[in-house]
């Protein structure tokens, strides 16, 4: 399976992203955001970071990049687009997702591991996954979810709800909630599921030594799902 | 020609950092503070001498980039 991690100046999950997706066995390019083009990919991932040092809006800028019209292109042929982090705010930022992510309801940086719930598996991502609540680590200022209650419930009625905060038992409540974000969600999914968005890192869980294994099945599964 | 715009956070949309602002105002002894809503605000200066034509590419700008719809009001004064 062939994937490109799109770097963006102030990214700086690019390289963890291109361990990761190597490590299952993704043939992984590097491109960069002034590029007018993609090579053949079956996976885009948008990384984590900081694109034009969070200026305007987090992903504001980086969504007019040059490249983003390949990406939105490959996304509307059904490609699939995954946005880690500062990749999903350049994803709403685009209008591929719905919503926005605004800063963090307690104003704080947040880093540390959280538990998330899969919601739906229906999908290329989570299709077929062994459990239904993953450990990931999330690291972030501006991941506090946020959208009208008409998208919000189109995203219900959609299954668009890709993943929520949740306790290690699968509990969802506001103690699990680390950001404020509606309904605890931490990624969803565009109408045709095929672009991911969401605030946890799967790449910063791929060793059971450094982190944990979680994120490793996430990047397995996509492999299985696409053979 | 210069044109300003002040982009503002929604009614309903959360201000953490305006609420914030506002506590530390309280907190000063400006006990009659009820609400703080933190904005933006740019000057654009572009080169176009007539108004409304200035004014409507900068309304453009703001749908297209200055201002997220989504949470977010414009105004071009």
């Amino acid at each position: 399976m062939r994937s490109s991690v799109i770097i963006f100046p102030g990214s700086n999950c690019d390289r963890d992203m291109d361990v990761a997706l190597k490590k299952f066995g993704f043939k992984n390019q590097m491109v960069w955001h002034n590029d007018q083009s993609i090579p053949k990919s079956d996976l885009i991932v948008l990384p984590g970071g900081f694109s034009y040092g969070d200026y305007l809006r987090c992903g504001s800028i980086a969504s007019k990049s040059k490249i983003i019209k390949s990406v939105i292109d490959f996304a509307n042929s059904g490609g699939l687009v995954l946005g880690i982090c500062n990749g999903f705010q350049i994803l709403t930022e685009t209008g591929l997702l719905n919503g926005i992510l605004q800063q963090n309801k307690f104003l704080n940086f947040i880093c540390c591991n959280v538990f998330v719930k899969v919601k739906d598996k229906q999908n290329k991502y989570f299709k077929d996954l062994k459990k239904d609540v993953l450990e990931l680590h999330i690291a972030h200022n501006e991941g506090n979810y946020f959208c009208s209650d008409d998208e919000l419930k189109s995203l219900e009625d959609n299954n668009q709800i890709a993943v929520t905060y949740c306790g290690k038992d699968g509990s969802e409540n506001e103690t699990t909630n680390p950001n404020g974000a509606i309904k605890n969600i931490a990624g969803i999914f565009n109408k045709n599921k095929n672009v991911l968005g969401m605030m946890p890192h799967p790449e910063r869980m791929i060793d059971k030594y450094l982190s944990g294994e979680d994120g490793s099945l996430f990047f397995k599964n996509i492999l299985d799902n696409f053979k | 020609m210069k044109i300003k715009v002040i982009v503002t956070l929604k009614n309903g949309v959360l201000d953490p950092q305006g609420k914030a602002i506002q506590q530390t105002l309280n907190g000063m002894n400006f006990g009659n503070v009820e609400d703080v809503r933190q904005g933006k605000y740019f000057e654009i200066e572009v080169k176009e001498k007539d108004e409304k034509k200035a004014k409507s590419l900068v309304d453009d700008m703001c749908k297209k980039l200055l201002a997220n719809l989504v949470i977010e009001d414009y105004k071009i004064v």
